[in-house]
């Protein structure tokens, strides 16, 4: 006795609709690498499921006027194998790179990823570092918003009924920029992050770190972006007594919660760990770009 | 008891090749049906309700609404079951009682732990069946929980049984606790074995519970006839014991049950015994068809029989040249809501690597609201000698001596007493330090927060009873069938052994692994038996049938059969004549000389050797977070003789693997009211291909003489000190002396500081 | 509610099957089509022991439903071998006793089969974090990662 529709829209406007107009709870499947769990385990029970994988706009992957954007239904692997793409924002393809599985990666999206508002999405931290924008459709028609701006608690977004991410775009890479993600998990692969930490800093012609942003994740109820982290980097040249100053401040803006996969006190001290070895690499990387 | 049977001395053949197994293809692709792999016509859904709470009294259950929703065809509770006596039987460090088991397979008076089975359905599909668990309404009175095993031994612990009066205490205690059973073996006299040391370590040590992690979860079909006729097709270690024990439970004569064993995802001990069996044919007796049961994986973590927790202590007392003079641990197991733990297996063995003149173990069986436990691998064994081997490495130490030294000095040897009672009849242990300290890893250069750790390990091993029939085709093919489960390739070595004694090739022999309605009863595959016991039933049965084939033989060449012999393969007429007559022939007069040819027999085999395996691991210690990686991993352990041995080296690899797996990162975590938080492979984390290296493996071949090939079981001593190893590398890595199981980074950054 | 109606290809074959929404591919597979190679371990995608691949991409088919396999086309262990010829991979698993109890066994072929169609030369450390999605808990992966390392090699000599 099966209640739960599917629909498969292949318009934004159909899409929409369908969420605007649902009775009860309804759910977008993209991935549904964490939906499909959350519907076994009971913790949703939808009675609608809209598959946005038809509509085109969901799916790109486009260049426009030197800023990338790519489609919230675009799935982790094709995403990956964008070399343009990966060779822009390494850092980004850090975090999409350890979302689950080679299996996972092949369904999961990116907008899913964000809008399924787990704090430990590896995801989120690179695309927040990075000044990602969203662009969100729905009942009163399309808006912007900031990537740190669209979760708002564990498995609350800021999204109205009805409204869809549709895709994210990210600024124009300047010359010099660098950035990376780091996570820290028990095991090699597969676990959920028990820090996660992304980076994104720009260089001068001096070599001096002219823009810096730094992204949390795992270590609050939302993944983080801190102000005060990348005012460590920025005017310096990344050397270790900045990259100090960088991790007590990334230390300083945890509020973590104990639980199964980490205590408070490790995540912590951790993030100041990560966040210094994510610097690093995105160092790296801006002194090895153009 | 049969008699031991000598060693074959000549070339072998077929023994120690590597050939292909004979349920590979069916495995590579996709045909090989396990557990859930079977239907039958008219099959139903089955689905267990459990209980959300660690620890409730029961006081109704009503099926009423369950029973009426249409599509469902049968529910049950545990009044369909009959109970049975309270009695503890069998040997006292592997003892039953049908009295829990029936009460672990579906709740009666109480529910003793979150999931634990309290009623099931049987409905024609499963989204009517999940709806009908819904529709059961059950009246939980719920009551305080006590999950740790230190916790559960507090005076003032919640009660699992309100009657539980602990066994083998004299006098017995007056109030009733959840300790089950205390047990102490003596060997000496420790307090004079102390006295004499010169130096003396100790050391208290914690684990958590882990589980087998078998990728397959228990499945099975089932089906009832109205005559009483009932028939099993599930994944188990062993049909006939699965057989046994589910007819009991059912009050069924053994008779009436017949098993077909599934091939089985795994079961490292714990598909040893009935988990939904019994269920699936109460379901299928009361709706009339068949009943299919498939368990979820937050299913197996929350009733399958995981391993137990511990708190232990150890203590060693060592004179100045290196002589191990006295012993002494102190071992609680958590046995889960229903006794029995194998405490006394790791009483048994913890210290039995040595040659100690003094040991006293005790071992305290507690139960506590958690499933309850059943066979990991060795149970009980490697969770002691994390305790002793970590001892023994801090008393090696402590005199500044090699850790391999120290262990080669105070071997045991053929003569030496265990604390048990039984005395070391076997050479091998020796070897396998020696090999040790001969490969190159153990002399590799170590680098900055590197460590490394070594330990060694003892099993008892196992043989007892199995059957095994030998037939020849009528165009002289061979078919050998046994009543072993194949867990991981014993099909081909029975296979072998048998074309080995036949003198024929590998490739003529079939072998497959037969039902409980068509071969003799033969135990489980566990216990590190199957290639020792089966094999010597494959044997002895061989011969029985070379016995006939050379009488046929006499008769066609009409001569006297002492005047024939087996050889490659052939009947061979004694007088070197030339003349050969092969199977196909002999086969082809087979109406003629007597009929079929062929036999079977059962054997009760004894003279098993031990396990023994000495093993090393080298890590890596990120100081700044405490995460590990394993760099080198050696295993080394007398085997016997290898049958095959790339399954032998597959048993040494696989128990690495686990070994590193519960010291590093497997546990069981509870929230505040006893309900698991990680009943999935996301949170209960087992290696996976990054986590490990490659696994060198070191074949000692010390041949047990009571076997025709030299076997040693060699399935599980290689989990034994695989824990210690880790745990040893890590303390080396880190500086300090872990003792807290697992060793999760946040512990070893603590400990680090 | 109605099932859905849906057709795609399986192993090169034209299917069609009936299923609720929320039955998942591998429902299917197992319980519509019979095809009961493609194993269940966790049904929440951290094992991999139900990998299959969908338009060429390796997934887990617990984690995709029935429904979402419309027009696509599915590839299972069934269809690995071409007739009676092993896939060089599955050859070179029996060869390497790169199986103990087999549950994994599907899974993992299909994972590795996809690896080496991306990559024909895969170093060791790629091929275990190709295959960190497929758990193993008999061999430690020891007779695995040789197994896959010898069919690539096998594989590139064409």
């Amino acid at each position: 006795m099966s209640e739960m529709r599917y629909e498969a829209p292949s318009t934004l406007k159909a899409a929409v609709a369908l969420l605007a107009e649902a009775k009860g709870p309804a759910r977008v499947l993209a991935g549904g690498t964490d939906l499909l769990i959350q519907m076994r385990s009971k913790r949703v029970e939808p009675e609608l499921l809209v598959d946005i994988k038809n509509i085109a706009e969901m799916r790109s992957i486009a260049v426009e006027g030197g800023r990338f954007r790519f489609g919230a239904a675009v799935s982790g692997m094709e995403l990956l194998e964008h070399e343009a793409f990966a060779k822009a924002w390494p850092g980004v393809i850090d975090g999409v790179k350890l979302i689950g599985s080679v299996q996972v990666r092949g369904r999961a999206t990116v907008g899913g990823n964000l809008c399924n508002a787990s704090p430990a999405a590896d995801s989120v931290p690179p695309l927040i570092a990075a000044g990602a924008m969203v662009s969100i459709i729905g009942p009163n028609g399309r808006r912007e918003a900031r990537v740190e701006d669209v979760v708002t608690g564990p498995g609350k977004t800021s999204l109205a009924k009805g409204e869809i991410v549709v895709s994210f775009e990210l600024p124009e890479r300047a010359a010099h920029s660098g950035d990376a993600y780091l996570r820290f998990i028990p095991r090699s692969e597969m676990d959920i992050a028990v820090v996660g930490t992304g980076v994104n800093l720009t260089l001068d012609g001096k070599g001096v770190c002219s823009a810096a942003r730094v992204s949390l994740g795992a270590v609050a109820e939302r993944a983080l972006l801190v102000p005060e982290a990348a005012a460590a980097l920025i005017g310096t040249k990344v050397d270790a007594a900045a990259l100090e100053r960088l991790a007590a401040a990334a230390s300083a803006a945890c509020r973590p919660i104990d639980d199964k996969r980490g205590t408070k006190e490790f995540r912590i001290k951790v993030a100041g760990v990560m966040v210094r070895r994510t610097a690093e690499i995105a160092l790296a990387r801006a002194k090895g770009n153009r | 008891m049969d008699a031991p049977i000598k060693t074959e001395n000549k070339k072998l053949k077929v023994v120690g090749t590597r050939p292909l197994r004979p349920d590979g293809i069916a495995k590579v692709t996709g045909l090989a049906r396990f557990g859930a792999d079977f239907s039958l016509p008219g099959m139903l859904c089955g689905k267990i309700l459990r209980s959300p709470h660690a620890h409730a009294r029961i006081r109704s259950i009503d099926t009423s609404k369950a029973q009426a929703l249409p599509g469902v065809k049968a529910v049950m509770t545990a009044a369909d079951l009959p109970d049975q006596k309270f009695e503890y039987v069998g040997r006292g460090r592997a003892d039953v009682n049908f009295w829990h088991a029936t009460r672990n397979i579906m709740a009666r008076e109480k529910a003793l732990y979150e999931g634990h089975a309290v009623a099931a359905v049987a409905a024609v599909n499963k989204s009517i069946a999940e709806q009908a668990l819904g529709l059961i309404e059950v009246d939980y009175e719920v009551l305080p929980h006590v999950i740790d095993v230190d916790a559960a031994m507090q005076p003032d612990a919640p009660l699992l049984f309100e009657d539980m009066i602990t066994r083998d205490v004299q006098p017995p205690p007056v109030k009733p606790s959840n300790i089950s059973k205390r047990n102490e073996l003596n060997l000496g006299d420790v307090a004079a074995g102390f006295a004499s040391a010169d130096e003396v370590v100790e050391m208290s040590f914690k684990t958590k519970p882990v589980h087998q992690g078998y990728i397959e979860p228990q499945a099975c079909l089932a089906r009832f006839d109205a005559d009483g006729q009932a028939e099993l097709w599930a994944s188990s270690q062993g049909h006939f014991v699965i057989r046994a024990a589910t007819a009991k439970l059912l009050g069924m004569n053994i008779g009436n049950l017949r098993v077909h064993p599934a091939e089985i995802g795994g079961g490292f001990g714990g598909k040893n015994a009935p988990a939904i069996e019994p269920v699936a044919l109460v379901l299928a007796r009361k709706s009339g068809h068949p009943v299919k049961i498939v368990l979820s994986r937050e299913e197996v973590f929350k009733s399958c029989g995981p391993a137990a927790g511990s708190s232990m202590t150890v203590k060693i007392g060592v004179t100045k040249d290196g002589k191990i003079v006295a012993a002494e641990g102190v071992f609680k197991f958590q046995a889960g809501a229903f006794p029995t733990s194998p405490v006394m297996n790791g009483c048994m063995t913890a210290f039995s690597p040595y040659d100690i003149a003094n040991v006293r173990s005790i071992g305290y069986d507690v139960v506590s609201n958690r499933p309850k436990t059943t066979a990991y691998r060795a149970p009980g064994s490697q969770i002691a000698a994390f305790a002793a081997e970590s001892v023994v490495d801090m008393a090696a130490a402590k005199l500044g001596v090699d850790p391999l030294e120290f262990r080669l000095k105070n071997i045991a040897k053929p003569g030496a007493r265990t604390v048990g009672g039984a005395k070391h009849m076997h050479e091998g242990f020796a070897q396998t330090i020696q090999a040790m300290m001969k490969h190159p890893a153990y002399s590799a250069p170590l680098g900055k927060n590197q460590g490394r750790g070594v330990a060694s390990g003892y099993w008892f091993n196992n043989a007892g009873e199995s059957s095994a029939a030998l037939h020849i085709n009528e165009d002289g093919s061979v078919l050998l069938s046994t009543g072993s489960a194949d867990l991981s390739g014993t099909r081909a070595s029975m296979a072998m052994m048998a074309a080995e004694t036949l003198g024929i090739e590998y490739d003529q022999v079939r072998s497959i692994v037969a039902d409980t309605g068509s071969i003799g009863f033969s135990h489980l595959a566990a216990g590190s038996r199957t290639t020792y016991a089966t094999g010597i039933a494959v044997v002895n049965v061989c011969k029985k049938v070379i016995e006939q084939l050379c009488a046929r033989a006499a008769m066609m060449w009409d001569i006297k059969v002492e005047d024939v012999v087996w050889e490659d393969g052939c009947a061979k007429r004694a007088d070197k004549s030339g003349e050969v007559l092969t199977l196909k022939a002999i086969a082809a007069k087979r109406a003629a000389t007597g009929g079929p040819i062929g036999a079977e027999l059962s054997v009760n085999a004894g003279g098993h050797a031990p396990g023994f395996s000495t093993e090393m691991c080298d890590v890596e210690v990120d100081p700044e977070t405490g995460q590990v990686k394993v760099l080198r991993f050696v295993v080394a352990q007398d085997v016997g003789r290898a049958i095959h041995p790339s399954y032998v080296e597959g048993q040494m690899q696989g128990s690495a693997s686990q070994g590193i797996g519960w010291a590093l990162n497997e546990e069981y975590v509870y929230d505040k009211s006893g309900r698991l938080e990680n009943p999935g492979f996301l949170d209960y984390r087992i290696p996976v291909a990054s986590d490990l290296p490659h696994i060198d493996t070191i074949l000692v071949e010390v041949p047990n003489p009571n076997h025709p090939y030299g076997v040693k079981g060699v399935g599980e001593v290689n989990f034994v000190p695989s824990i210690a190893a880790v745990a040893n590398a890590v303390s080396h890595a880190v500086g300090r002396r872990m003792n807290d199981l697992p060793l999760s980074p946040h512990k070893i950054l603590r400990a680090m500081r | 509610m109605a099932k859905h109606h849906v057709t795609a290809t399986v192993n090169g074959d034209a299917v069609e099957f009936l299923c609720d929404t929320q039955q998942s591919l591998l429902d299917v597979l197992r319980d519509e089509l019979g095809l009961t190679g493609t194993k269940e371990g966790c049904s929440t995608g951290d094992c991999g022991a139900c990998t299959v691949t969908v338009d060429g991409r390796p997934v887990c088919s617990c984690l995709v439903l029935g429904v979402e396999a419309a027009g696509k086309s599915i590839q299972t262990i069934e269809g690995m071998a071409s007739g009676s010829k092993l896939h060089p991979l599955q050859r070179k698993f029996l060869e390497h006793a790169a199986l103990q109890c087999g549950y994994c066994t599907p899974g993992i072929l299909m994972s590795a089969r996809a690896l080496l169609e991306r990559n024909p030369d895969p170093t060791e450390e790629e091929v275990r974090l190709w295959l960190a999605g497929n758990l193993c808990r008999c061999t430690g992966f020891h007779k695995i990662i040789d197994a896959v390392l010898d069919a690539a090699s096998e594989m590139r000599k064409g």
